[in-house]
């Protein structure tokens, strides 16, 4: 914690879920870095991997999925744990907040006894003294009447309070990491606006690390410094999110943001990315994002592209786009 | 059914927060068991119209039986005087029009005259108060010995998917599905009592025993009400096969069902969720999964008790049991037209309670269905 180790370390991440023909790959050699009291984005389209690094962290990965590489987490190795080992971790080291409230909560327990019952063991509390804290949680996150909302089911409820709810009862063990898994998609704008607020709130007051996932890069640049941009199971980009948006360097990043590589002469434009993303279980030799890239070369085929740090602070998956944007490249 | 997320007891004083359409807003406390209590209430009053229904039903299927009571209760001698013909169908109301025999019926229902057995002579209420608790003891038992073994094994199995335990429990309930009972039943019999000699070949108690009294009808329970403990031990020996075979044959249907809807739940988010809180495995399955599987469980579990509650012909007649199957298979066979009618709404009287029964469980398992 003091030895200045990141909180989250994440390498050479590779999982494969089983298919109807063998282990299908979804993760490739994920790198990836959290620092404490750190909000971090991964941002990317639906099916990139996104939500299986997600339960990953937790150990939520339907049977007879596999797992390789090494996670770090707090100074433990992560993939070394047992049942009780992770049992330790989750809620209380590293928690998660589900896209759907409403699937998320339990429709038929009443939000007091699934916002307590990991407190109780959690954090070693009596029954009276865990209600204390849950009363304490709800207020913090701006939920008027505490206690009768302690009494009342998720239905009765909102969308943004039902959300609210389901963060109250991710932090409520003082877990270091929050995994929000896209936790405003489903909700309208202003009330998104007071979610982010919201997480925004507890990093600066409790330190408490984000890694937050998102396909809304408006969301990732109002809430994250850092930030991944993921594509087939890999990093395709990673750096300071302003840099990200506001200067890509990968060919990917650049079409998602639906403008031109910086450097690139101004006549070659981009918009709608053309083809459809890279199915896990069609294994391409090289780079997943080859056969809708408006820049592939032949180099592009014959092996995946490797993760290069660039000068300006980014790590890069492209073989092309050091030369076609003039983004310096380290040690090359 | 219920997905409807507009709540009636909604928390008060907040509009801008919760929903609170209805502007209907009991103490949170007491509006949980008041709205339960405002639903089960509805649900009674739909019964009584439902019950109305069933008389009407039960009136007509008989009348449209071919065959006629006088040629079936009345002696050959007798069938050629048709003086005693007319004497017996004006005794038992049967030369009146069809709508005036109707409503006689119903007359005699409301003052509690099921009518009189035409083969036993006995009232059909008293008959049916001799039959039914020997039943009710083979299905009670039967049923919380099935849910328990039932919602445990098809547990383990959703949550061991496609491994060994899975297989070996589903490949099991197939087998006990394919069985026909009345062969098992046999089977039993045969083993335990005529190789082992360690079962009673039928019946509800030994010989040598007097039967208790008649407090409940059914002989473990009155045993135990009048202190008399080998009497209790007896009947709980004879009830043992035939409570046995009932057993297999219900958890073999309900196993799938239980296995299929913990799947279910299984791949929900708030199971995730709850995991990812850090909860042990255990509290996870107990807590969320099992609240969550047993709406489905409760459908076909409450389906499963009402068709024992109403009986089984062939198990009741392997085992010499006199219970309602037996006395439904006499009466069928005599056309003893007032005892089928009243078996029949006997047994209508038994699906409405276990539909009312579900319903109820439903409103107390998920919060969301006593409000719609």
């Amino acid at each position: 914690m003091s030895t200045g180790e990141p909180l989250l370390t994440i390498d050479g991440l590779s999982v494969s879920l089983p298919g109807p023909a063998g282990p299908v790959p979804v993760i490739k050699q994920l790198d990836l870095r959290v620092d404490a009291g750190e909000i971090v984005g991964i941002a990317g389209e639906s099916g990139s991997g996104k939500s299986l690094t997600a339960l990953t962290l937790l150990n939520l990965l339907p049977p007879g999925a596999v797992v390789g590489g090494s996670i770090r987490f707090d100074g433990q190795d992560l993939l070394s744990l047992d049942r009780r080992g992770w049992q330790g971790v989750r809620g209380s080291g590293i928690s998660m907040v589900f896209q759907d409230s409403t699937a998320a909560l339990h429709p038929m327990l009443t939000i007091g006894r699934q916002l307590t019952e990991h407190i109780r063991a959690g954090l070693g509390l009596g029954r009276a003294a865990a209600r204390t804290r849950a009363t304490e949680l709800l207020d913090q996150m701006r939920i008027p009447h505490p206690d009768r909302a302690l009494r009342a089911y998720p239905h009765q409820f909102s969308g943004g309070m039902r959300q609210r709810v389901a963060i109250a009862i991710a932090l409520a063990c003082r877990p270091r990491l929050l995994i929000a898994d896209e936790p405003t998609t489903a909700l309208d704008v202003t009330v998104q606006a007071g979610i982010l607020a919201l997480l925004e709130e507890q990093r600066r007051e409790s330190g408490l690390a984000v890694l937050f996932i998102t396909h809304d890069l408006g969301v990732l640049s109002a809430l994250t410094r850092r930030a991944y941009i993921f594509y087939a199971g890999r990093v395709m980009e990673s750096g300071g999110t302003a840099d990200l948006l506001t200067a890509p360097a990968h060919p990917y990043t650049a079409a998602l943001l639906g403008a031109r590589p910086h450097g690139l002469s101004a006549q070659r434009t981009l918009r709608a990315i053309p083809g459809a993303p890279v199915l896990p279980d069609q294994l391409l030799p090289g780079c997943p994002f080859e056969p809708r890239c408006t820049f592939a070369e032949d180099s592009c085929r014959s092996g995946p592209p490797p993760q290069v740090p660039t000068t300006s602070g980014r790590t890069l998956a492209c073989v092309v786009a050091p030369d076609l944007t003039g983004e310096p490249v380290v040690n090359r | 059914m219920s997905e409807t997320a507009t709540p009636a007891a909604s928390l008060p004083d907040d509009p801008g927060t919760l929903i609170d359409p209805d502007g209907d807003r009991p103490a949170a406390r007491s509006g949980r068991s008041r709205s339960l209590l405002r639903f089960i209430v509805k649900k009674l009053l739909t019964t009584i119209g439902l019950l109305f229904g069933v008389t009407v039903l039960t009136f007509l299927l008989v009348q449209a039986v071919p065959g006629d009571p006088s040629t079936t209760n009345l002696t050959e001698a007798a069938q050629q005087d048709p003086e005693i013909v007319a004497a017996y169908k004006a005794k038992w109301g049967l030369d009146k029009p069809l709508p005036v025999q109707y409503l006689t019926y119903l007359n005699n229902l409301l003052h509690g005259d099921l009518g009189t057995s035409q083969s036993t002579g006995n009232s059909i209420l008293s008959d049916l108060a001799k039959y039914v608790p020997a039943t009710i003891e083979l299905a009670i038992p039967a049923m919380v010995l099935s849910l328990l073994i039932s919602i445990g094994l098809g547990m383990w199995a959703a949550v061991r998917k496609d491994r060994a335990a899975d297989h070996t429990i589903r490949a099991g309930a197939l087998i006990g599905l394919s069985t026909p009972s009345f062969w098992l039943a046999i089977v039993a019999l045969y083993i335990f009592f005529y190789v082992l000699g360690i079962a009673p070949n039928g019946g509800r108690l030994s010989t040598k025993f007097r039967p208790p009294q008649d407090i409940t009808g059914m002989y473990t329970v009155d045993a135990l009400l009048t202190g008399r403990p080998l009497v209790f031990w007896d009947a709980l020996w004879h009830l043992a096969l035939p409570v046995l075979v009932l057993t297999s044959l219900t958890v073999s249907i309900l196993i799938r069902f239980v296995r299929s809807a913990m799947l279910e739940v299984l791949d929900q988010d708030y199971v995730k969720a709850a995991y990812a809180k850090g909860l042990p495995r255990f509290t996870v399955l107990r807590r969320h999964v099992l609240r969550a599987g047993l709406v489905q469980v409760v459908t076909v579990g409450g389906l499963a008790f009402a068709s024992l509650l109403s009986g089984t012909v062939l198990i009741e007649q392997i085992y010499s049991w006199p219970g309602i199957g037996q006395y439904a298979y006499l009466a069928a066979l005599n056309l003893d037209l007032p005892a089928i009618m009243g078996v029949g709404l006997f047994v209508a009287l038994v699906y409405i309670l276990v539909n009312l029964l579900i319903d109820v469980l439903y409103g107390i398992i998920d919060p969301r269905i006593r409000v719609s």
